[in-house]
């Protein structure tokens, strides 16, 4: 019984998403749709079905490099709000090393863009890191006002040195497609680049429980005092955390590109990092979980589009649950096991009956 | 462009839009201050605009009275604000997450909402709003009248509220009792204050503020809603605040500051229409960092700001 309930502490993000979808369905109904057809149309279309699975999993990629590149720092106590800036800087610099760089052996420059992804968004971060690191300042508001100044910076890329020769709408050459990633489900647009966040998230779970580095990690954001008494160099651990981050997150650019989009499009990020932050948080920074949970919202939000053609609710409605799920989860971080009224009787039953057990030891004398 | 700042009437012109395009930014940073100072860190001012210009854009459509828009969109921020006071002082949660989950869920709910309530008309209606007037006597102020009372009312209601927030801070008890409860809660409860309450009022009233922020940007600015049209101020705000040193006449300066530049890279758009213009939208938001970096001193918050206070002996 005791058990069990524990158990359902544990799966409070399962509860959270239900509470979430359950007001949400409010909204459908508000928005002139019956909630359960919506919902059925939108699960069935994210995940039963050969095409809307596949787009699910194109959506899954950059949600799950995100969610990786904000629950790396989270570890170490930090909040990378930047995601969404990364993944622009990300793809600026992939896309700079597809077009300019002289042709090689299509796999090798494969793997150099990927690099040149992960150093862009991995240098974009560096700064809000370097910034915490050595001078104090609050890295929520550094990475979220880099957002804008990433978004933007991309949008005049293409809007003016990097514009595509008679272009309607800013955006840069294509790519070659020696270049394109690999599909992974025949006749879709699934790529290769969900595989390989899904195996950065195995390597960062062993990296976070199998070794020093993960150990020093978690003490640095547990306990920075306690890091620095051990010998950790803190500030270099607080700056490398949210720069590594911020690589993942430009590696989920680099793939929107080299994946799915072929070209550079300024504003071609749906809110992808601020997914990452949903899931990185839902997921309590646990690698493995942030995979799950992106599938999850991935599946939201590939679903969305077939339930608005299904039922015509707007596809809004699913950016509007997953502030909802956000906020079921942000509220359920507050109810923990060991707080419980329960786990409080639990906790005095189990005093008492070692009291009782002490006294007829002391009645019955040595 | 130099001419900006040679021709009198020319500058007298930048400098009224400047003082305009802060306006939002102030009264968002004046609720942030308010929040920071009971010991609350509000993330989600951004979201709380958002959500401020969303209810005044409803209010306006269905009354077509501006004023019922500024009191709808005041309410809505608050209402939004409220999310953030059950979750952070009543359950404890962290508060950046609170605050991270407010603007998330803003950015959704407003989008979500805006495409039933205006049905698909946010982009081309144009509601009634604020426009400028001027006081009589001291708009007749050489150089300074132009710029200062030659505006909309909500501009000159901000002129009203920096002070009064001030004072209130400072100068009466209740500003006593907001900055004990943000020092040393524990000491503050000690002393016969309730804690939650007085960083629910806190809370409460900082997100009425940032929803007046975001009932300017449509009352007064643009006349209608768009999707995310907040677009960070709230976040510059959030500089600003620290920028002030956690006071509302400080804040109210830095967020000057901010629309100055605001006012500075339109300028720059239209002089080099050659450029992108996304090259100047830039520098707002660069600036801001650049503040934060190039402050004097280091910044003291409040105490307690960020720490969830739990009472002892539960």
């Amino acid at each position: 019984m005791l058990g069990l309930l524990r158990a359902a502490y544990l799966l409070k993000g399962v509860w959270a998403i239900l509470a979430a979808l359950v007001v949400g369905s409010g909204l459908i109904w508000l928005g002139g749709s019956d909630p359960i057809e919506a919902y059925s149309a939108l699960f069935k279309g994210a995940f039963l079905e050969y095409h809307g699975f596949a787009t699910t999993l194109v959506k899954m990629s950059p949600i799950l490099l995100a969610g990786l590149a904000v629950a790396l720092p989270l570890r170490a106590g930090l909040f990378n709000i930047g995601a969404e800036g990364q993944i622009y800087l990300g793809a600026l610099f992939a896309t700079w090393a597809a077009l300019y760089l002289p042709e090689m052996p299509g796999w090798i420059h494969i793997v150099i863009c990927s690099i040149a992804g992960a150093i862009g968004g991995g240098l974009w971060a560096l700064i809000p890191g370097y910034l915490k690191a050595y001078h104090g300042i609050n890295e929520v508001i550094v990475t979220l006002l880099m957002n804008y100044i990433g978004i933007n910076l991309v949008s005049y890329f293409v809007s003016g040195p990097m514009l595509a020769d008679g272009a309607p709408y800013p955006y840069s050459d294509e790519i070659r497609d020696s270049l394109w990633l690999p599909h992974i489900l025949p006749r879709s647009g699934a790529h290769f680049g969900v595989v390989i966040g899904v195996l950065l998230a195995i390597v960062l779970f062993v990296i976070f429980r199998r070794t020093s580095l993960g150990l020093s990690l978690a003490t640095v954001g547990h306990n920075p005092a306690a890091a620095r008494y051990a010998g950790i160099p803190v500030k270099r651990y607080v700056m490398m955390s949210l720069a590594f981050g911020g690589a993942l997150a430009g590696l989920a650019g680099a793939y929107e590109v080299l994946g799915l989009k072929y070209r550079l499009f300024h504003m071609f990020s749906a809110g992808y990092g601020f997914d990452g932050i949903v899931v990185a948080l839902l997921a309590e920074a646990n690698p493995l979980l942030v995979t799950v949970a992106a599938l999850f919202l991935a599946g939201l939000r590939s679903g969305a589009n077939i339930m608005q053609r299904a039922v015509g609710v707007p596809t809004t409605v699913v950016e509007a649950i997953q502030g909802l799920v956000i906020i079921f989860v942000a509220a359920s971080i507050a109810f923990r096991f060991e707080k419980s009224t329960l786990a409080g009787i639990v906790r005095r039953r189990k005093a008492i009956t070692a009291a009782l057990a002490k006294e007829s030891i002391e009645e019955r004398g040595p | 462009m130099m001419d900006v700042f040679l021709d009198p009437t020319m500058l007298a012109d930048f400098l009224a839009t400047s003082l305009r395009l802060s306006v939002p930014i102030v009264f968002a940073a004046l609720g942030g201050v308010l929040a920071e100072r009971s010991g609350v860190y509000n993330i989600g001012l951004e979201g709380m605009m958002l959500a401020g210009a969303f209810g005044a854009a409803a209010g306006t459509f269905f009354t077509g009275s501006p004023f019922v828009g500024l009191v709808s969109g005041t309410l809505t921020g608050a209402m939004t604000a409220m999310i953030l006071a059950v979750l952070a002082v009543s359950l404890g949660v962290t508060q950046i997450v609170a605050g991270i989950a407010i603007n998330i869920f803003s950015i959704g709910i407003t989008a979500f909402l805006s495409r039933i309530v205006f049905s698909g008309q946010a982009n081309t209606m144009t509601l009634p709003g604020y426009k400028a007037f001027a006081l009589p006597g001291l708009a007749a102020i050489p150089i300074l009248g132009p710029i200062l009372f030659h505006q909309d009312a909500l501009v000159y209601l901000m002129y009203v509220t920096v002070p009064l927030l001030f004072l209130l801070m400072f100068r009466t008890p209740w500003g006593l009792s907001i900055r004990a409860v943000g020092e040393n809660p524990r000491a503050a409860d000690t002393a016969g204050i309730s804690v939650a309450r007085v960083r629910y009022m806190c809370v409460l009233g900082s997100g009425a503020l940032a929803g007046l922020g975001g009932c300017y940007l449509v009352l007064a600015q643009v006349y209608l809603f768009s999707e995310h049209m907040s677009a960070g101020k709230g976040f510059i705000a959030l500089a600003a605040i620290i920028l002030g040193r956690w006071n509302p006449v400080g804040a109210f300066f830095a967020c000057l500051l901010f629309g100055f530049f605001d006012a500075l890279q339109l300028r720059l758009q239209f002089a080099n229409p050659e450029v992108p213009y996304q090259a100047f939208i830039i520098l707002p938001y660069a600036v801001s960092i650049l503040a934060l970096v190039g402050l004097v001193g280091k910044p003291t918050p409040p105490g307690a700001v960020g720490i969830p206070y739990e009472r002892e002996g539960k």
